[in-house]
């Protein structure tokens, strides 16, 4: 297959031997299970249960409450303790509403909705339905609820679903094991979202330092006609959706537009298992597969997680991490440091990472001497020195017209700068100042309109008292006629 | 033909002059800065800027006899806004930044009087006569006005607490010496 070249990357050490010949191993249901009420990117869901109820697993806790949300269901069967504020996995290390749900050890599922026997006969309304209702969202890291993403192609031409099993970030294995133990799961899913969207043609896309994975993947394909393997080169970023689609079709993305635009849409390899997996057996959301890795965890692996299990747990686990300098949630070069290990395992959670202190790679940043490798690296074609100039002395307007917001903090500026400066840091900060500074011109103008819609009302009150008032001192002859007539 | 243009010309420079008197007599005083920049301001009247309503300080503002960091309910986007507008730089020192706030109504105080509705230009309380009132904390944009006219002192300004929504990360220590 042909493919093309991306624009800038680097090709960080993978350090993917830790775990890649691992099998994945289930882990054992814990006492207690902990569900934030927001494991996707949208509104957070609605819970539909109360302390006390009692829950089968699979059942619904919290329904998707809004066009942009996802629901959430029971890992396993049991009673809800609470749902209160607990430490959400999020850097900010702020709490977040979350579903305590305590396992009663039977693990009994509940009715589950029938499996569509013929999908590639159903409408794809019904599929986007079914993914909708299991609770599916973008797996990757990204946690889009996936049935919005499925629905791109009621308004687009679409030529292509690209399945996404570049796993371009090192430490993680867990796309790579899945599309080895389950090739065929994942084929099946992929061909049922393809049908979906409405695109004719799969191209699953691997990077080529997964030589078994393309195997496996090759030879669950073999049986379909639609589906194509494409080796791309080990180089990060290429899991990136923009550089992905690069990469297999030639196609740029042009900044502020959407690959659905360019016909192509981008899945995980593991949101198309979890689509099988809600189609043929009708099961949500409920556990993911998570590497757990780093320097500091005796037995890493690929650990199949029920999810709102503690990452203390699931470390524990793993044989501990003792001697960790720091915990990452994700891969290392766009995971999020957590703040505690008291936080669950959610729908996002491709990697833990236990990172020891050589590999976090510390050290104190020097001036920058124009060198120009962060210009060379970013596979966006930015000039990340320029617009951290421009956000170091907070001049947001000139760093946005150099385009900080078409950055996709992919780290590679970061990685490669001699002088250590946290360029990619410098623009998580600018575009979380711009969000702040857009959500204040939103609520000044929503406080505008409220304020005129009052004076507006006020008006009106007011001149229907002069009215009133001036009808009192002049009666009218035809009310007097009326009643007269009412009233003889 | 020296008659047509001599005529011509006596009427022009006459009634040039006419309209000429009328426009400096009949003159309207108004600065078109000043409406943009009341376009600006969250339009509350809240007087917490010290005048007695957002035009007068869109006025003293657009005459360059304002700072432009006077306004709390509008906060740092407004300032940066009006700055960018007027060409100045804000002196930050003056703006208080506070954390975002809301009115709170203690029930145990309210005695269901309706002033702080009358009061509220964003309708952000609800109630109605001898019964508790509430504040739609949305609504809300801390003007405390309805602060100052509680005459149980029922009312305070709570900051709303950080949300993850609204979380960004920092900026990072300043290790760049150019």
């Amino acid at each position: 297959m042909k493919l093309f070249p991306i624009m800038g990357g680097i090709h960080p050490e993978h350090r993917k031997d830790l775990t890649s010949e691992k099998a994945i191993v289930a882990m054992p249901m814990p006492a207690t299970l902990f569900l934030p009420l927001q494991q996707h990117i949208g509104e957070p869901a609605a819970p539909t249960v109360e302390a006390g109820y009692l829950v089968k697993k699979g059942e619904l806790l919290a329904r998707s409450d809004g066009a942009i949300s996802a629901p959430i269901h029971a890992p396993t069967s049991g009673r809800i303790r609470a749902i209160a504020e607990i430490t959400a996995p999020h850097p900010s290390g702020l709490p977040m509403p979350t579903i305590i749900l305590e396992s009663d050890g039977k693990d009994e599922w509940t009715d589950l909705p029938p499996p569509i026997d013929d999908p590639f006969a159903a409408p794809p309304q019904s599929i986007r339905d079914r993914v909708a209702e299991c609770g599916i969202v973008g797996m990757g890291g990204a946690t889009f609820p996936s049935a919005v993403k499925l629905g791109l192609g009621t308004q687009r031409k679409l030529e292509v679903l690209l399945l996404n099993g570049a796993e371009c970030e090192p430490y993680l294995t867990c796309d790579d094991r899945l599309m080895r133990e389950y090739a065929d799961e994942v084929i099946d899913g992929a061909r049922i979202m393809a049908h979906a969207l409405g695109a004719p043609r799969v191209i699953v896309a691997i990077e080529t330092n997964k030589p078994q994975a393309i195997e496996a993947m090759a030879k669950a394909a073999a049986a379909t006609d639609n589906v194509t393997i494409a080796k791309v080169p080990a180089r990060y970023p290429m899991g990136g959706e923009r550089q992905l689609t690069q990469a297999v079709t030639g196609l740029e993305t042009p900044a502020r537009k959407l690959t659905a635009d360019m016909g192509v849409v981008v899945h995980n390899v593991a949101t198309a298992r979890a689509v099988h997996d809600a189609v043929r057996l009708g099961r949500p959301l409920i556990s993911r597969i998570v590497t757990v890795s780093g320097g500091a965890v005796p037995n890493p692996g690929n650990i199949e997680v029920p999810l709102g299990v503690k990452v203390s747990e699931l470390l524990a686990f793993c044989g501990g991490a003792d001697g960790a300098a720091r915990f990452v949630s994700g891969g290392p070069m766009m995971g999020q440091p957590l703040p505690s290990l008291d936080v669950p395992v959610v729908k996002g959670s491709s990697g833990i990472l236990a990172l020891t202190r050589a590999e976090t790679r510390e050290s104190e940043p020097q001036p920058c001497i124009r060198c120009g490798s962060c210009i060379a690296a970013c596979p966006c074609g930015l000039v990340p020195m320029q617009m951290a100039a421009f956000i170091r002395a907070e001049k947001m307007a000139e760093a946005v017209r150099i385009g900080v917001q078409d950055c996709v903090s992919c780290g590679s500026c970061t990685y490669v700068c001699p002088s250590h400066i946290p360029l990619v840091q410098y623009f998580r900060y600018a575009k979380g100042r711009l969000a702040t500074q857009d959500r204040e011109r939103r609520k000044n103008e929503q406080t505008k309109a409220l304020v005129e819609a009052r004076n507006a009302r006020l008006e009106r009150l007011a001149m229907a008292r002069r009215d009133a008032a001036a009808r009192a001192r002049a009666p009218q002859p035809e009310t007097a006629q009326e009643a007269g007539r009412i009233a003889p | 033909m020296l008659l047509d243009v001599g005529s011509l010309a006596v009427m022009g420079v006459t009634l040039g002059a006419v309209l000429g008197t009328a426009a400096k007599l009949l003159a309207v005083p108004h600065n078109p800065l000043e409406e943009e920049i009341l376009e600006m301001l969250p339009g509350s009247q809240c007087g917490q800027c010290g005048f007695v309503g957002c035009a007068q300080y869109a006025a003293a503002l657009a005459k360059g006899a304002a700072p432009v960091t006077l306004c709390p309910p509008g906060g740092k986007g407004t300032i940066e806004a009006l700055a960018h507008k007027l060409g100045v730089t804000p002196d930050m020192g003056q703006h208080k930044e506070t954390v975002p706030q809301v009115a709170f109504i203690d029930e145990d105080l309210c005695i269901g009087c309706l002033r702080c509705i009358g009061e509220c230009c964003s309708d952000a309380i609800v109630g109605a006569p001898k019964q508790l009132h509430t504040v739609i904390a949305d609504a809300c944009h801390a003007c405390t006005k309805c602060v100052k006219v509680c005459p149980t002192e029922a009312i305070s300004m709570h900051a709303l607490p950080p949300s993850i929504t609204a979380w960004h990360w920092q900026k990072p220590g300043d290790p760049m010496r150019h």
